[in-house]
């Protein structure tokens, strides 16, 4: 069991003061074995923060970043998984899915996760799995008039993945799941 | 001199102990035999090592302990003797026979003891008696010594209230008039020490003293425990006499030592009982005496009582305690005009802490303390000295704290008062604290006249203080400066749109002093939250009645633009351009097309003009095309503008690879899904055909660079966007088209030429296992695809 938590867009200190102390009380180091963070943090205090919950920390560049060395896209491998990392500002139009599952296809990824557009998506295609784990502090986004905080935390078994949806509505957090089951292990093949 | 100074006392020491100790071991012996007399003699000649000059107190000390544990010894024989017949008051007197008077008064102490115990006299008797004999011994380390020995043995023989030595002759009275005594001969004796030897040795001699001065301060101690010293007691007689001897013996040392004492060590309710008299002591002692930090030590153990429970709360209003601590450290600033800035500070400190945790609804006090502050301050330079400095941060910081609200602290008229003496660093400093007490406590400030109040208290970190060139500050110091101000900024917030404008416009007027430095720092925050601020008025109806002042969403974009503006010119053409596109999609919800217009034209000029790094240029352009792919307000001929210069940004990046990607990341320009106006099949495949082109282009320049082609990952990433418009029913692409695309990508793939890419081969595996994929969904798109071979 690998615990992946994928976060971003939380635009401290532009459009949010801080993450929500219900989140900050959930998310303690040493449970987590890998941050994924699509971006738009926007300042090195919150880098750092994410280092202290998790020292394997993988983050693609948003458009607000203070750190312009962050890569536009990554890709990494956590068991039988390959992730994509992107933050999202670069694939037109915005938040569109078939445009997202080409970029999928161009990583070569199981599991793309991206962000920008400040809303949660879970969606399945046939190549595999988008997730956009929303922004972390429910940030003003032009996206959409709807935000509450939200994060993802994706649980990695073997070919499963469980995919955790931690959201804040009014003040209450709310969790939802959704698995996810891989066809086959080898690498090109479903 | 002095080392041989040390090694001398240690080879007197060291005689000493051990004459004491072989004059023990004939008394012992004497004891076991019941020898009383020769007991006597050798306990005599024990006692005798203590008549030595020669030894520091520390020393002293340790010969005296062992002459104290072997007096416990001879007490418990007399005890036993007096039990086998001998007569304690024949005892008594026997012990008078020694020849020097300090063995003859440590024996007749210890008799004295014993004698008390017996109840053969009243103990008031004894204790009289032994207390004027100790008179005998003047010198002050050997006096201070012996009476501290009479003390201790007499400790548990007072006449106190349920004590069984109290009878109707004994009482407390007798008690506390026997260690009353005690203790003012040894002060005198404490006193006197200053004065001995020569005037080079005063500060060894003041060292010395300090050794000995818990001796003194015992007595007090034993006061405090006797339990029949109620309030009136202790205001009747304890301390009116105590304070006697501590005003009269004149002694900075003593004064200092003893004041904070009587302060420690006797209860609170009695210190707020006898206030007065014990502030009236204070301007009586020497003016060389701290008398700063026995007040504040006073206050703060007041403070301590009050926090304690709310019970006693009553008492320090009944009291009147804080008029007259207020008017006592007034008096004492008084009457020490050259007290440093520090001392007068600390003194208001104490005195602020007091007043919040006792009178915390009065803010009028605690403004009457900033207030006093204020006038000690005024007319000085700002202040240098680096412990006032915090000493000042520490009394602001005591509102915050206690308050947990910046509001209330705001109310004090006397407190950015006081801030205006800082020097800028300390300015900042305090600015962070007050931020930090904001964040912590999640308050709201939802007024643009409390905004206007804390942007005055913060200034220190919004704008540059001083005129003058100042030290490089640290530039990640700064960053977190600015930074705690852009978080400071969002929690600023009111429901109402129209205090909500007036804040916006408030934190705007503040930051636009703040100088290029600060501006992208405090901008981005000030602009999400007047976006927000139009949303918020759009769930409002356009009330068509509503005043010519009132908020729109029209007068917040131009507040926006102006604002932006500033940015363009610092310059941080990146981040400004940014701003400008967010504004136009906001802009975009509103209906306002000339208003998103300008926002467009704004931020295309400074593409144009500013933008020249390469990465820049591709990242804005993304924004560029991404939020134009969204807009639905423009008309047809705004549209076509903006469209047709952001398709000729694209084609004209740097690098090919750019080109070709932003060029057919315009194809979305020209087919938007819920709009069915703009979906425009040929512009589409135009801008295909032309990134098709660029792809070349890059591959033919890499042959001709690098003598290889390049990848075909751009020739299969415009196949997958040949198929994103093909799926979308573009008529204008055709099954051909896709098939030779395919065709064309496979041939360059196996060409010798080729560069070996397993990401590219894999994409485009991928891309055909997609296609293959919608073949078998059957229905409408499997029909799509089914022409298509892969």
């Amino acid at each position: 069991m690998v615990l992946v938590l994928a976060i971003g867009d939380l635009n401290i200190p532009h459009r949010a003061p801080d993450l929500p102390p219900k989140f900050k009380s959930m998310l303690v180091p040493g449970k987590i074995q890998h941050i994924i963070c699509t971006g738009n943090l926007c300042i090195k205090e919150v880098h750092d923060y994410f280092k202290t919950l998790c020292p394997d920390l993988h983050i693609t560049r948003g458009e607000y970043d203070e750190d312009s060395r962050y890569p536009e896209n990554k890709t990494l491998t956590i068991g039988q998984f390959k992730l994509g990392i992107c933050h999202g500002h670069q694939v037109i139009p915005w938040g569109d899915l078939d445009s997202l599952a080409m970029v999928q296809r161009q990583l070569d990824v199981d599991i793309l996760v991206t962000g920008h557009t400040h809303q949660f998506k879970a969606y399945k295609h046939e190549g595999g799995v988008v997730i956009n784990p929303g922004s972390a502090t429910g940030a003003y986004s032009s996206f959409t008039y709807d935000v509450n905080p939200s994060f993802v935390l994706m649980d990695i078994d073997g070919l499963r993945v469980v995919v955790y949806v931690y959201e804040l509505i009014d003040g209450e957090v709310k969790v939802d799941k959704i698995d996810f089951k891989k066809t086959a292990t080898a690498p090109s093949a479903h | 001199m002095i080392a041989d100074g040390v090694e001398d006392e240690e080879k007197w020491l060291a005689a000493g102990i051990a004459g004491l100790q072989q004059n023990a071991f004939y008394m012992h012996r004497a004891l076991d035999s019941n020898n009383l007399r020769d007991a006597l003699k050798y306990s005599a000649q024990m006692l005798s090592e203590l008549r030595t000059s020669r030894l520091s107190p520390h020393k002293y000390y340790e010969l005296y302990m062992r002459a104290f544990d072997e007096l416990r010894k001879l007490e418990m024989f007399f005890k036993e003797e007096t039990r086998r017949g001998c007569s304690i008051v024949d005892l008594y007197e026997l012990v008078q026979h020694a020849g020097n008077i300090l063995p003859r008064l440590y024996l007749l102490c210890t008799v004295g003891s014993v004698y008390i115990k017996s109840k053969e006299a009243p103990a008031k008797d004894v204790l009289k008696d032994l207390v004027e004999m100790c008179r005998g011994i003047q010198h002050p380390v050997r006096g201070l010594f012996l009476r501290s020995y009479l003390a201790q043995v007499s400790r548990d023989k007072l006449p106190d209230i349920g004590s069984e030595y109290e009878g109707d002759a004994d009482t407390v009275v007798d008690a506390v008039e026997f260690v009353l005594q005690n203790f003012t001969e040894m002060n005198k004796l404490w006193v006197r020490m200053q004065h001995q030897g020569p005037a080079r040795e005063k500060e060894k001699r003041e060292k010395e003293r300090s050794e000995l001065r818990d001796l003194v301060g015992k007595n007090l101690h034993v006061l405090s425990q006797i339990e029949g010293i109620d309030l009136d007691m202790y205001k009747e007689t304890v301390l009116p006499r105590v304070l006697e001897q501590v005003v009269n013996c004149k002694d900075e040392i003593a004064q200092y030592y003893l004041m904070d004492c009587i302060i420690q060590v006797f209860p609170d309710e009695y210190h707020l009982q006898t206030l007065d008299v014990l502030l009236g002591a204070f301007p009586q002692l020497q003016p060389t005496v701290d008398i700063k930090t026995v007040l504040s030590r006073l206050m703060e153990r007041l403070s301590n009582y009050a926090a304690s429970s709310a019970d006693v709360l009553p008492e320090f209003l009944q009291v009147e305690a804080f008029s007259k601590l207020n008017n006592a450290i007034g008096k004492v600033i008084e009457a020490q005009p050259d007290m440093p800035i520090l001392g007068v500070i600390t003194l208001y400190s104490s005195l602020l802490t007091f007043t919040l945790h006792v009178h915390p609804d009065r803010l009028d006090y605690a403004d009457q303390v900033l207030g006093a502050c204020v006038k000690k301050l005024s007319g000085k330079e700002k202040l240098e000295d680096k412990k006032a400095t915090k000493q000042i941060v520490a009394l602001l910081s005591a509102p915050l704290d206690k308050y947990n609200d910046i509001v209330t602290a705001l109310k004090l008229s006397n407190y950015p008062r006081v801030m205006e003496y800082l020097d800028s660093e300390t300015n900042k400093v305090m600015a962070t604290v007050i931020i930090q007490s904001i964040m912590k406590n999640k308050t709201r400030i939802s007024t643009a006249d409390r905004v206007e109040a804390l942007f005055e208290l913060i200034k220190g970190l919004i704008k540059d203080l001083d005129d003058a060139f100042h030290d490089e500050v640290d530039e990640d110091d700064f960053k977190e400066e600015q930074n705690s101000v852009a978080r400071l900024i969002q929690l600023l917030h009111s429901d109402d749109p129209e205090e909500m404008f007036k804040i916006i416009c408030t934190v705007r007027k503040h930051i636009l002093g703040g100088g290029p430095k600060r501006l992208p720092f405090t901008v981005p925050p000030l602009v999400f939250s007047s976006l927000k601020l139009v949303r918020q008025l759009q769930g409002q109806e356009e009330n068509p009645f509503g005043e010519e002042e009132s908020t729109t969403p029209k007068k917040i974009f131009q507040v926006l633009n102006q604002t932006v503006e500033t940015l363009s010119n610092i310059p941080a053409p990146e981040l400004a351009l940014q701003l400008f596109l967010q504004c136009a999609e906001a802009a975009n919800d509103c209906d306002l097309e000339p208003v998103a217009y300008e926002f467009f034209t704004q931020a295309y000029i400074l593409y144009e003009e500013e933008i020249s790094d390469s990465r820049a240029q591709v990242t804005a352009i993304h924004l560029i095309i991404g939020t134009l792919q969204r807009m639905h307000v423009f008309g047809v001929e705004n549209r076509d503008t903006l469209t047709h210069k952001a398709t000729g940004y694209s084609a004209k990046l740097l690098k090919k690879p750019d080109q070709c990607r932003a060029v057919y990341a315009c194809s979305h320009l020209f087919w938007v899904d819920d709009q069915d106006n703009v979906k425009d099949g040929e512009r589409v495949l135009l801008c295909l055909k032309r990134a098709l082109r660029i792809a070349n282009a890059a591959q033919q320049m890499s042959n001709a660079a690098r003598g290889s082609a390049g990848s075909v990952t751009l020739f299969v990433e415009i196949l997958n966007k040949y198929l994103y418009f093909f799926e979308k029913g573009n008529p204008q692409i055709t099954v051909a088209a896709i098939q030779s695309l395919i065709e064309l990508i496979t041939t360059e793939m196996h060409s010798d030429s080729s560069t070996l890419d397993p990401a590219a081969d894999a994409f485009f595996a991928s891309t055909l296992r997609y296609m293959e994929f919608q073949k078998q969904k059957g229905g409408a798109i499997g029909e799509k695809y089914e022409p298509i071979k892969v």
